[in-house]
């Protein structure tokens, strides 16, 4: 064997071992949860989803208001914040893609991305919650400020950038040609957005906002800090309510016996959860992205 | 061909090692704890000038009271913090003696955001009814009524109440038990608790803080220390002797003047005590008493037993510094004799 042959194998072995232990690493994290939260399991079962008591002195838990919060606030956030993330991309991608602002703009995205979560809730006891309590005065509705409007609020601007910087990523790959063939047939430039770079970029913008809604699942900190911590089932869109990631955060720290069971069994949940958004994401981004190419080329 | 993956694995086989040893026998001459994040400050006082005066490095974490008893009984740390005197279950769990010493007392406070913030007076019962979400508005009569120099404001009462499992929660909640027997029913003592619905939870004191000083009509309730430190208002209490008593750190220290049993378990809410403050309690150390456990060396267990006299003696000085409440003499007279009754291999340790 000469000297290249060996380096060559044990740059494979090198590559093979980091990949597997990626694998390695995912189905421990998968097991540890499973195993700590069997007690739950085997006291709740699968009632643990329906049941929307969150009881600590009588050891009695469900899990529905935190999976309602969690759902409630992340697809929230994604309503409000997709349309502000596409105009960034197309801003980006298509308008103005050189320059001293457009630089300014790109970057002041990225910085957004990232602030640790912590300043984003900081900011938001601050500013939105003070804010959502006039709305709420105006609107006639118990002034607490914080609830599930404002933890959508705070993680719609968090996860802007997330998709905002794919989204422009994709758009500016589009080939000039196509866009080129469209004007010189005499479309305008929103034509050109609507039916050409849109379709041809869907995919990628898609796989963004996927990003974004995983991002937005998992967040904590700053959700912890707005969203009231209320373990009940909200009324409204401005009542206080909990999500699983600030169930868990909260409480975690003094919870013992079937109490850490149950948090670690919402833990499970979310991991899984997240990891169905990330399967489904690459999925429809597979589908949509054959479909896509097949209509424009 | 492959001695540079054995090199590498001997490399990290040495450090894994070093890892395991530093994590349970930490160098000669350092102790480790950790638990209630309450005493924190303080201990990182006493510690630093013990440190100074000793050369006796001390490592003190502060994870919350669950975890400091969780570390004592895994046999990770030389002793744990607890706010709370540990249950009958978990001494059991502990396999061996476990003693408590207290080291210093702390308080709970109501605190709120009124225009102008008076200075206001509640009694258990008004304290009971705020926190179970019956008393909806801030002029109401059960208010008004012990507060008549106060003009109080048609204002909602938005209550906020810790989100994460606390000590504060826990003696607050051992309070309104003992005052209220709605509360005891209803809500019962615990580090979280089943609130009503609509009240807010924010996280640690800083974040209860932080919402009251956002959220005029806002009540809820801090340790007296944070209360102090950041110049928010807070209520007297009518204790159980009829007086009207505001949270000072005399006052709570005044609360531990009661009989004293000999392991230091007592409940000083609702003190009988006649000037002091009724939301008050101790925050304990825990160690166990048969030091020689897990190979520990005999002079590890004497600079344990060194540094915990000393924090209930002259340590004691720094306490009233930084807002905290000493032990009065009783108590500290009774967590020296729990001291000297630690051993090592049956003997006692201190003379």
């Amino acid at each position: 064997m000469t000297k290249i042959d060996r380096s060559e194998k044990r740059f494979t072995r090198i590559i093979l071992v980091s990949g597997l232990s990626i694998i390695v690493l995912l189905l421990a994290i998968f097991l540890t949860l499973t195993i700590a939260s069997i007690p739950s399991i085997k006291t709740f079962g699968l009632k643990f989803f329906i049941n929307k008591d969150w009881d600590p002195s009588l050891e009695k838990f469900g899990a529905l208001p935190f999976l309602y919060g969690t759902l409630m606030t992340s697809i929230i956030a994604l309503f409000i914040s997709i349309p502000f993330s596409l105009a960034i991309s197309i801003f980006l991608g298509e308008y103005f893609r050189d320059g001293v602002f457009s630089n300014f703009l790109r970057s002041s995205t990225e910085v957004l991305a990232g602030i640790p979560s912590v300043i984003y809730g900081l900011w938001g006891l601050f500013l939105l919650m003070p804010l959502t309590r006039y709305l709420q005065q105006a609107l006639g509705t118990p002034p607490y400020g914080v609830g599930i409007f404002t933890a959508s609020l705070i993680l719609a601007i968090m996860i802007i950038p997330f998709s905002a910087s794919i989204g422009r990523e994709v758009i500016s790959l589009i080939p000039a040609d196509l866009k080129e063939a469209a004007y010189s047939l005499g479309a305008t430039r929103f034509e050109v957005i609507k039916n050409i770079i849109i379709p041809y970029a869907r995919s990628g913008i898609l796989a963004g906002i996927l990003l974004a809604f995983g991002r937005a699942i998992g967040e904590t900190m700053a959700v912890t800090m707005l969203i009231g911590n209320s373990n009940f089932l909200p009324k409204s869109i401005f009542s206080p309510a909990n999500t699983m990631a600030s169930v868990i955060a909260n409480e975690f720290a003094e919870a013992t016996g079937i109490t850490a069971s149950s948090l670690i069994y919402i833990g499970l949940v979310l991991f899984l959860v997240t990891t169905f958004v990330n399967l489904l994401g690459t999925y429809i981004i597979k589908k949509i992205g054959l479909e896509a190419s097949k209509e424009v080329t | 061909m492959f001695k540079w993956v054995k090199s590498l694995v001997f490399l990290m086989c040495v450090l894994a090692m070093g890892l395991c040893f530093s994590n349970v026998h930490a160098a000669e001459g350092e102790l480790i704890g950790a638990g209630a994040t309450f005493p924190q400050p303080l201990y990182s006082k006493m510690f630093d000038v013990y440190f100074q005066q000793h050369k006796i490095k001390i490592n003190y974490q502060g994870i919350g009271s669950g975890g400091g008893i969780n570390q004592l009984v895994k046999k990770t740390v030389d002793f744990g913090g607890t706010d709370a005197f540990m249950t009958e279950k978990e001494l059991q769990e502990a396999g061996a003696p476990v003693l408590h010493i207290p080291t210093c007392l702390g308080a709970v406070v109501v605190t709120y955001n009124l225009p102008g913030n008076p200075k206001l007076k509640l009694t258990p019962e008004v304290v009971a009814d705020i926190f179970l979400g019956k008393i909806k508005k801030w002029n109401d009569p059960k208010i008004q009524e012990i507060n008549k120099e106060v003009k109080l404001p048609d204002l909602a009462i938005t209550v906020v109440r810790r989100a994460d499992g606390s000590g504060t929660t826990h003696i607050f909640s051992e309070y309104l038990t003992k005052v209220s027997s709605e509360w005891k029913e209803k809500m019962g003592v615990g580090k979280s608790l089943n609130w009503p619905e609509g009240f807010i939870g924010q996280k640690g004191n800083p974040g209860v803080a932080g919402y009251i000083k956002q959220t005029p009509g806002a009540v809820g309730y801090v340790e007296l220390l944070y209360a102090l430190q950041n110049q928010m208002p807070f209520a007297s209490i009518k204790n159980r002797s009829g007086v009207f008593i505001e949270p000072t750190p005399k006052t709570v220290s005044n609360a531990a003047k009661v009989k004293i049993p000999d392991d230091t378990n007592v409940s000083l809410t609702d003190t009988s005590a006649k000037d002091g403050y009724p939301i008050s309690g101790f925050t304990w150390l825990i160690f166990y008493k048969e030091q020689n456990y897990g190979g520990r060396s005999k002079k590890r267990a004497e600079s344990l037993a060194k540094l915990l006299m000393w924090m209930v003696t002259d340590g004691q000085k720094y306490v009233e510094p930084l807002q905290y409440s000493p032990l009065p003499k009783e108590a500290s007279t009774i967590a020296q004799k729990i001291i000297k009754s630690m051993t090592y291999d049956g003997k006692p340790i201190l003379k």
